[in-house]
């Protein structure tokens, strides 16, 4: 059985394992995008940005979508008490995957490029992504068993498999030149899609993050209770029908702005819950403060707090005039992305993965500085990002526009500490990451050591603790 | 039900409603996806921050300003040695962008109840 407590290498954990080194990797791009944001010519001759961008942001998406199906398979398992429907189905999903991200990130520095924006890889490259979902969807829907009185977290789950799928899809619906062929008709849809897909994976996410949370605290209420299941559906809410806040500046139909704008304020339900509890998710933390897995979980609480109060404010359309178009979108993504998705899914792998052969206990003093270099340099990174957006907000706003290659010059300051916080960032992700990616290649070559020995005795040698 | 009919009714009647299919503006579209000018560069506000938006750079600048820019590239843009034809097509679909709006932010009225309109 792949058991979540299990020290056996399962496919689940490889797909932890991949994300892992795509988050390591991805992050070296970012900061190389970076360093061109202030040194325009950077190694331009063999990577310049437009290849750089989709190395970095395809890594990251990647590192999300494979950790987060890493942690669905492996809390599926222990969520029914039973092993996968079809390893084999699995490791074939595996590969398909792994090796379709493989080509893509290879043909970015060859500069192969065809897609658009998040998905800029050659279309043909899109087919055995969509392919291995599907046989993503197959093995979990055969392994569930029954559909009777199931917690949110399953709901959640199966909402995110589906909805990716379908908004993926639609993602490609430009291929079509009935729908490409008109820029406000292509870019509607393209935002539609985009904007339900991120909705789709956070789904697979916090469906974890609430079963994780209820195994630290021993108790399965939450994940039955009509609270749960209200929160879950203003999420769904927002995944169909919020997505016009990407667009509202587009000439498009009025009244998906004005569903979006409608359906986003839904949002200050949630925001309100977490200001509600405050309190007791204080006590709750310093309870469990001592599990490295719930430390990722109470920080991206205050990520989810600060990143909430973000979007919420730029889903009025009298504010996104002047936030769309700025870094101030990309501090919210960087909040979402790292500040929520990268810590509830670095709680997960810590879960997952801290019982392999060495103790992670061994590191803790790593990942403690870590976890606090991260927090705090990513708080910068985020302000500087905001205050860099409120200038070119200024500057978009003004009459007498200075050119635009001035206004990036004055936005300079902002991005060098950027820059120097992406550092910093990095830096404290590493020594987060590492011990994890240690661990694991010790236990491997362990076994490949104790290869004559007998099958107890692999096991042993390969997982047991030193 | 409520997200696939509001999915079905968007991809059977899109926003603009046009029978007229500019090949040349849809070959562009495709040799803009083709060397990802997207990573730096935004079309109504979309896109990357390197560069500038350019949903109206054809009228603002005109085809000549965009043409020596694609010859030379900058400091930061590289070269990207378009052909005459890729360069055409690209023409073409940023003209067709140009007269689908404004993507300035200022050319938009903010109401009290935080509706926008242009």
């Amino acid at each position: 059985m792949e058991q979540l407590n299990s020290n056996k290498l399962t496919t689940s954990k490889l797909f932890i394992l991949t994300g892992v080194v795509l988050i390591a990797t991805g992050m070296l791009f970012g900061l190389t995008g970076a360093l061109q944001y202030l040194v325009p010519s950077f190694i331009k001759q063999y990577v310049s940005f437009e290849k750089i961008r989709p190395l970095h942001v395809s890594s990251v998406v990647f590192w999300i979508i494979f950790a987060a199906i890493g942690s669905v398979l492996t809390y599926l398992q222990e969520y029914t008490g039973k092993k996968i429907y079809s390893p084999l189905l699995l490791k074939i999903q595996f590969c398909i995957f792994a090796f379709t991200v493989l080509i893509i990130l290879i043909s970015y520095f060859f500069g192969v490029f065809g897609g658009r924006e998040y998905w800029e890889f050659h279309p043909l490259l899109a087919l055995p992504i969509a392919i291995s979902w599907i046989l993503f969807i197959i093995n979990f829907l055969k392994s569930i068993g029954s559909f009777k009185n199931i917690p949110v977290y399953v709901w959640m789950w199966l909402t995110g498999l589906f909805f990716f799928l379908f908004t993926y899809m639609e993602s490609y619906l430009w291929l079509f030149p009935y729908f490409r062929n008109n820029v406000i008709n292509d870019m509607t849809v393209q935002w539609k899609s985009y904007g339900s897909m991120v909705g789709s994976w956070n789904m697979l996410i916090y469906g974890c993050s609430i079963f994780l949370m209820e195994k630290i605290s021993g108790s399965k209420k939450y994940s039955h209770a009509p609270i749960a299941f209200v929160l879950y559906f203003t999420g769904l809410f927002n995944l169909m029908f919020n997505w016009g806040h990407h667009i509202y500046t587009l000439p498009t139909y009025s009244f998906v702005k004005h569903i979006s704008y409608a359906v986003s304020m839904t949002e200050l339900f949630i925001l309100g819950r977490i200001i509600w509890q405050w309190k007791s998710s204080v006590s709750t933390a310093r309870k469990h403060y001592h599990h490295a897995a719930y430390r990722f979980l109470v920080a991206a609480d205050i990520w989810i707090f600060l990143t909430l109060l973000l979007a919420i404010a730029m889903s009025i359309p009298a504010i996104n005039v002047f936030t769309h178009g700025t870094h101030i979108t990309v501090a919210h993504t960087m909040g979402a992305t790292i500040g929520i998705n990268t810590f509830l899914l670095l709680a997960f792998t810590f879960d997952i993965l801290q019982n392999s052969c060495v103790s992670i206990n061994k590191s803790l003093k790593w990942i403690n500085s870590g976890y606090y270099t991260a927090n705090i340099s990513l708080f910068v990174f985020w302000i500087s990002l905001i205050i860099a957006g409120i200038l070119k907000a200024k500057w978009q706003m003004n009459d007498a526009k200075i050119p635009f290659a001035t206004m990036m010059l004055q936005l300079r300051p902002y991005f060098i500490l950027f820059f120097i916080s992406g550092i910093a960032l990095i830096t404290g992700l590493y020594f987060i990451i590492f011990p994890l990616l240690k661990n694991q290649t010790i236990c491997y070559y362990r076994k490949v050591i104790k290869k004559g020995a007998t099958k107890q005795q692999k096991d042993f040698s390969l997982y047991a603790i030193d | 039900m409520g997200f696939l009919s509001y999915s079905f009714f968007l991809y059977t009647k899109l926003p603009i409603q046009t029978s007229e299919v500019n090949k040349d503006a849809d070959a562009g579209k495709l040799i803009w996806q083709k060397y990802n000018c997207n990573a730096c560069h935004q079309v109504y506000g979309l896109g990357g921050y390197l560069g500038p938006d350019l949903t109206n750079v054809y009228s603002t600048r005109g085809s000549k300003y965009i043409q020596a820019f694609l010859k030379t590239g900058t400091g930061a843009m590289p070269q990207f040695n378009l052909t005459e034809t890729e360069t055409s097509m690209l023409l073409a679909f940023l003209k067709t962008t140009d007269a689908s709006g404004k993507s300035d932010p200022k050319t938009f009225i903010r109401n009290y109840d935080g509706t926008i309109e242009q």
